[in-house]
């Protein structure tokens, strides 16, 4: 049995492309234009997102994991690919009431694997919109 | 204070493999990973230190030192190495222990091991974490045990 060694972390980065657009019938349209400049844009533009899953718990002795990739992948694909991958995130129902900003992503997208992953703690989700922006959101 | 991570390569083989299972045991949780002939990688370790910069040098510590700490500790027993064949911590176990898988957890877990005392003997920065990535899309780290 090797030592005890408390908790250890395990991360996978995911890739899907999607579009938005960013509006709110909160604001006018000047004031949309304002907030959102060219992701404002009528008929919306696209991204290719990364999507950093960081998770931790304890490792199994007798794998040696903190969780079996498959099954993380497997989670992964069920409730956000399969879900977001090539569609417009506008349309999905979750951003009926919120702007599809890439905080919002991250927080969906939080709220959905946390629901899904029971055997470990979610630490982070982290999207990367393009090479030069990110978000996170963490547990607690 | 500061956190200051220093990034170095490897490369090395290795396969997954629990000897009290079944070989069918271990494909079916291993997948690929169980085939015996092994596989490699090209692995990225990131070291992050954490303290305070001197007042003399600005240095949280000297990234010279930090670079040779990872390489006689880490990377001169596993670059190029097969990991369960060759390096202590994962080789084959003796009798009635149980063996040690080189998943990206393990490494991260077992470079900790290998880097803390060092860093700790030295002084003033503490070691904060350490990460690996086996791929570009997969790390595990370590910082611990917190």
């Amino acid at each position: 049995m090797s030592p005890e060694v408390g908790r250890a972390y395990f991360g996978r980065r995911y890739t899907l492309s999607a579009s938005h657009r960013l509006h709110t019938e909160a604001l006018s349209a000047d004031e949309n234009r304002a907030a959102y400049g060219k992701c404002n844009n009528p008929h919306g533009h696209g991204h290719n997102y990364i999507v950093e899953v960081l998770v931790s718990g304890e490792v199994d002795p007798e794998t040696g994991m903190v969780m079996n990739m498959v099954a993380l992948d497997a989670a992964v694909q069920n409730q956000v690919i399969e879900r977001f991958d090539h569609t417009n995130l506008n349309l999905d129902i979750l951003f009926v009431n919120r702007v599809p900003t890439t905080e919002n992503l991250c927080r969906v997208v939080f709220e959905l694997l946390k629901g899904a992953l029971r055997s470990v703690e979610l630490e982070h989700v982290r999207v990367e919109e393009t090479e030069n922006n990110f978000f996170e959101c963490k547990g607690n | 204070m500061v956190f200051l991570t220093r990034r170095a390569t490897f490369s090395a083989s290795h396969y997954y493999w629990n000897g009290s299972w079944t070989a069918e045991k271990n494909e079916q949780v291993f997948g690929r990973c169980a085939n015996r002939n092994g596989h490699g990688h090209n692995y990225t370790l990131e070291v992050t230190v954490a303290g305070e910069p001197d007042q003399v040098t600005g240095f949280v510590v000297d990234l010279k030192w930090l670079k040779d700490v990872i390489e006689r500790e880490v990377l001169a027993a596993w670059d190029h190495r097969h990991l369960n064949l060759e390096v202590p911590e994962f080789a084959a176990p003796k009798l009635g222990e149980s063996q040690l898988i080189p998943t990206t957890e393990n490494l991260a877990i077992e470079a900790w091991k290998r880097l803390e005392p060092a860093v700790t003997a030295a002084g003033g920065a503490q070691l904060s974490r350490v990460r690996i990535y086996e791929t570009p899309e997969i790390f595990a780290e370590y910082r611990g045990g917190l």
